[in-house]
């Protein structure tokens, strides 16, 4: 227990802490433990605050009329743009296409890009450990253009079977599809590699960067990623913020995705042109107040530096592994911090995780509970569903206490009489 | 305390000790259904005699108040005839949408899992297999003979 506190923290998370007023409040008369970060993240004060002042004192629809709100919102939407390429390493602003999240992202690149350029017999390669929003868009371009949707199996240990990958990715993969931290087992895959093979049999390669963005350093150019999806929410952004990183050459080679008004050029009748990239893709109001609090989320986690924030995980990750497996769960995916995210998936005592969930939130502490947008994956494991505790900059080895805590009271209630 | 009204000694007694978790030899009726939200799964085999639920038998996961409630749905409606079986079920949505009292006699064990009102996110636990039922009765027009389809 005393081998959190032997290293020197990498976060002042009391501090950080006091940015979170929700992390104030109580439930149930209990104070809040909110050990549920993989699915949304908690907003500082910081963030709450860009998006306070944005409607207070800039509102107006970006790209349109010259007055002086609308240029102040505009400027305010294209630098959090620029920030965002600078965040992931993109060479370019241009190359970050705003939209609600990851399954607004895929969506976008199987519709525009992989209609484009799938045929009959092509194939789609994705793993065995992908959320739904990484496996029903290619689905929906599976049926609409006779291409098949494969998927690359994991191990025992919840790690990809990369000894498998040469006879899943072939010349006939046109696209790889892979998350780049298994939101169930936390798992994250060697990305270069990936990206490496994925080229070498001339497929592009697309990361489903949900859970990976928000929890390491992450730059596209080293990774020499093809397109990468980046959750706002779940990196102390707001709702329906975030978007899409493309390579250049291939954002201009797609079509459209959304039609509507700001992604065109000129329009006629019969036929119209389109915006420059990534306008081409941004098609209506925007989520602007969305993006502008989202880069003040991202000049957040920049001041505690990325490093630190994977750091800080790790050892809770390593703490929290520790203490469930010595109260008896068992934990899904690899227990080697080192290479795994802090959201650990758990089966404890053959208690339902519905029921664990509901007795942990009467204790105050909210985890997840169910399939977790993974049913096929759920499959694999042979469970019907999974308890998950996931971690963020904020949480302490005191709530990973309780948490344990939480576990005993469920327990003791369900022991069999 | 909340949690003790929630889970309840007759619900735990019947997710420890389920009645009828087994297949029902010749049912002529079977279904089943999962919920989306968690990925319970509840099948529920009914085998008709007389005009009446002469057997009934249920299998599947679940949570403490899916199984629970799957449980007592067979001792409530096992040996009722067609109609008062489909009546228990229409009752019992009732009650655990507040329109209709937990009255002790004629719910029996079900009245415990009006606790579960209080967890909105929990109800759906509580009527899946009640869901299935009431689709694998919806198939009894056809299956009013002896013969197993
Ligand atoms: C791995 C993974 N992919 C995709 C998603 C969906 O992302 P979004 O909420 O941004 O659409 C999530 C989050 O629920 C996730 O964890």
């Amino acid at each position: 227990m005393a081998r959190v506190a032997e290293h020197a923290a990498a976060l002042d998370v009391e501090r950080i802490r006091a940015d979170f007023p929700i992390l104030r409040r109580e439930v149930h008369g209990r104070p809040l433990v909110y050990l549920n970060s993989a699915a949304t993240t908690q907003k500082p004060r910081q963030v709450i605050q860009a998006l306070v002042e944005f409607y207070e004192q800039h509102n107006a629809n970006a790209h349109r009329g010259v007055d002086t709100l609308g240029e102040e919102a505009t400027a305010l939407f294209e630098g959090a743009r620029a920030k965002l390429a600078a965040f992931v390493g993109a060479p370019d602003p241009a190359c970050i296409v705003f939209n609600r999240g990851t399954t607004e992202s895929i969506n976008l690149v199987a519709h525009a890009y992989g209609r484009k350029v799938l045929k009959e017999g092509d194939e789609v390669l994705l793993t065995q450990m992908e959320h739904h929003s990484n496996m029903i868009p290619w689905l929906l371009l599976a049926q609409a253009t006779g291409a098949t949707v494969r998927h690359l199996p994991i191990r025992e240990d919840g790690t990809l079977e990369l000894d498998a990958l040469g006879s899943f990715l072939t010349h006939r993969t046109k696209i790889f599809s892979v998350t780049g931290m298994s939101n169930v087992l936390g798992t994250i895959p060697p990305l270069r590699r990936l990206a490496d093979a994925a080229h070498a049999v001339g497929a592009v390669l697309m990361v489903d960067g949900a859970q990976l963005v928000p929890h390491l350093p992450v730059d596209v150019v080293d990774l020499d990623l093809d397109f990468l999806t980046v959750s706002g929410h779940k990196m102390l952004g707001p709702t329906a913020s975030g978007g899409l990183y493309g390579r250049r050459e291939l954002l201009e080679r797609m079509d459209p995705f959304l039609g509507g008004g700001e992604m065109i050029r000129e329009v006629f009748w019969d036929r119209a042109t389109w915006a420059e990239v990534p306008w081409k893709f941004e098609a209506g109001t925007m989520n602007i107040a969305q993006e502008v609090g989202l880069a003040a989320a991202i000049d957040y986690l920049q001041v505690l530096g990325m490093e630190n924030v994977r750091a800080h995980e790790e050892r809770i990750a390593a703490y929290a592994m520790g203490r469930l497996l010595d109260a008896g769960a068992r934990i899904f995916g690899p227990t080697d911090p080192s290479v795994r995210s802090g959201a650990i998936s758990f089966w404890f005592k053959d208690i339902h995780p519905h029921d664990l969930a509901t007795v942990l939130d009467q204790e105050g502490v909210a985890i997840r509970a169910g399939h977790h947008c993974a049913q096929p994956l759920m499959r694999v494991l042979g469970v019907p569903a999974t308890a998950r505790a996931s971690f963020y900059i904020y949480n302490t080895p005191d709530e990973v206490d309780a948490l344990i805590d939480a576990l005993r009271v469920a327990e003791r209630l369900f022991r069999t009489a | 305390m909340a949690l003790e009204q929630l889970y309840q000694e007759v619900i735990l007694d019947h997710y420890k000790n389920p009645r009828g978790k087994r297949a029902v030899p010749g049912a002529e009726l079977s279904c089943s259904r999962n919920n989306p939200l968690c990925g319970d799964e509840i099948t529920i085999y009914a085998h008709l005699e007389d005009g009446a639920v002469a057997d009934l038998g249920f299998e599947g996961s679940g949570c403490s108040i899916s199984i629970a409630s799957a449980s007592m749905l067979v001792e409530a409606a096992r040996g009722r005839p067609l109609n008062e079986a489909q009546d228990v079920a229409v009752r019992f949505r009732a009650m655990m949408a507040g329109s209709v009292e937990p009255d002790e006699d004629t719910f029996g064990d079900l009245v415990s899992l009006t606790g579960v009102r209080k967890y909105p996110a929990r109800i759906k636990c509580a009527v899946l297999a009640w869901d299935v039922f009431q689709e694998a009765l919806s198939g009894a027009g056809d299956a009013t003979g002896d013969a197993p389809h």
